[in-house]
């Protein structure tokens, strides 16, 4: 952030990092739906952005034209030798390859897999709770729910906890640092690459039952995975697990905050929080994908060449009111709700519903232990920019 | 009434089985099936349709009678 000019027109020169993007995007997509429903700008070689749930979901869906070869949005375009599996399979990768990737996975994230991590992670906000208490005022981002997921993902990947600000700064680095220069950004993955050999050189001469090993002896074809494919997913865990529930907590904690009905009603009927916590997601959903043009093309009158990118904001798809009613009020008994939070088709988030498990247990752990609590000043909330939006400072007076 | 998850669509959102775990169950990769032949008894109808209008995939379908 603040490496790139302001912008001053969305529709013809947007920046998803803009600071404006990152306090308050949701004018932005309101506008642009209205006014240019399939924005673009020249920043990044070329990005488009679509704001309708209908364009949305139609990208999502079409993975013939656009490819997932690149899903965060930067200057560069991974090479086309990486194809099939991409810079951090499953998510980069494109059928036929996808579903073999995909399919070795998601046993480890499955409901059933997610329910024998939860007493873990109960325990672990439990204990941060307990530290939280008798204080005034507390930063539920930073001191909450930033910790929550990286304590999780590095117990079920099998890495060591006392690694957790390094994996922070990884994850910065991958979603945040999108503007740096070329160098410095790849000076930072390789220190991410070296940093995950170490550790899977360590798990080949020590397997234990932790994911790592688990990848390891995975086969796709009958073969064992290649050590990069098990380095790169495991990067693309550790990244994609970290901030977004990080931030889906923080948004939520927020949300509760400044809206002491809906706090005070998920206190007094706790058995409403699915049921809420769906439309927390659906409102303050964290995470927008990309895709890349794969061949020059026409979509939806726009003239879109390769190597384009293109966002996915399922954020600004969930607040479309073509595709929900009241789209920009909160109701947190909404019962029906098709939100796209953790996208749509092939690409579906393979860790929803551990995402789901650590949100839910952590917002009951919270209210069960702070019913009562406020913006201590609501200037002072800081959002993260980019691709993954979230409270990245949330000072909270607790009585 | 009878629901039916279609394994085409289904990209194992897992909404139906959180939803209506009388009527939904989870395979190993997290997608839902019907339970049994999907007959869905009356006190269970609202659920049914609970479950299909939070589908993000629209992958149910239902068959009344």
């Amino acid at each position: 952030m603040g490496l790139h000019e302001p912008v001053e027109d969305w529709a013809s020169d947007f920046d998803h990092t803009d600071d404006a993007w990152a306090a308050d995007p949701f004018p932005i997509w309101n506008e642009l739906r209205q006014t240019c429903p399939v924005a673009h700008s020249d920043r990044y070689r070329g990005v488009w952005l679509p704001t309708r749930h209908e364009d949305i979901s139609a990208i999502a869906y079409d993975t013939e034209r656009f490819t997932s070869r690149s899903v965060v949005v930067s200057e560069f375009r991974p090479p086309h030798e990486m194809a099939p599996a991409g810079v951090a399979p499953p998510i980069s990768s494109d059928p036929p390859f996808h579903k073999g990737a995909r399919r070795v996975l998601l046993p480890a994230f499955s409901p059933q897999a997610v329910d024998r991590l939860e007493p873990s992670t109960r325990a672990y906000c439990e204990e941060l709770v307990d530290g939280l208490r008798g204080h005034d005022v507390v930063d539920a981002a930073e001191g909450y729910a930033q910790h929550i997921p990286v304590r999780v993902i590095a117990h079920m990947l099998g890495l060591p906890e006392a690694d957790a600000d390094r994996f922070r700064g990884f994850v910065n680095h991958v979603l945040e640092g999108v503007a740096l220069p070329m160098e410095e950004r790849a000076a930072g993955m390789l220190e991410l690459f070296e940093y995950l050999k170490a550790q899977i050189d360590d798990h080949v001469a020590h397997p234990r039952d932790d994911l790592i090993s688990y990848l390891l002896d995975a086969e796709l074809d009958g073969e064992k995975l290649d050590f990069f494919h098990v380095g790169r997913t495991i990067a693309l865990l550790l990244i994609a697990g970290i901030d977004t529930t990080w931030s889906a907590v923080g948004a939520s904690l927020w949300h509760l905050a400044g809206h002491p009905a809906d706090r005070e009603r998920l206190v007094a009927e706790p058995e409403l929080l699915p049921t809420a916590m769906e439309e927390l997601l659906r409102a303050y959903a964290p995470v927008t994908m990309a895709r890349l043009v794969r061949e020059d093309m026409d979509f939806a009158g726009c003239p879109m060449k390769a190597d384009d990118f293109v966002l996915l904001p399922f954020p600004a798809a969930n607040r479309d009111p073509d595709a929900f009613d009241r789209a920009d009020e909160v109701l947190i008994d909404r019962e029906v709700n098709r939100h796209a939070a953790f996208g749509l088709g092939i690409h579906r988030c393979a860790g929803s519903h551990l995402a789901r498990m650590e949100m839910r247990v952590a917002l009951e752990v919270w209210l069960e232990a702070f019913p009562t609590f406020h913006l201590a000043d609501p200037a002072a909330v800081r959002w993260s920019g980019g691709q993954v939006r979230g409270p990245r400072t949330l000072p909270l007076r607790m009585s | 009434m009878r629901v039916h998850v279609d394994q085409e669509i289904c990209e194992g959102h897992g909404r139906c089985y959180a939803i209506a775990p009388e009527l939904f169950e989870p395979d190993e990769i997290g997608n839902g099936h019907e339970v049994g032949d999907g007959t869905v008894t009356p006190e269970l109808e609202r659920k049914a349709r609970l479950a299909v209008g939070n589908c993000p995939e629209r992958a149910i379908t239902v068959e009344e009678g």
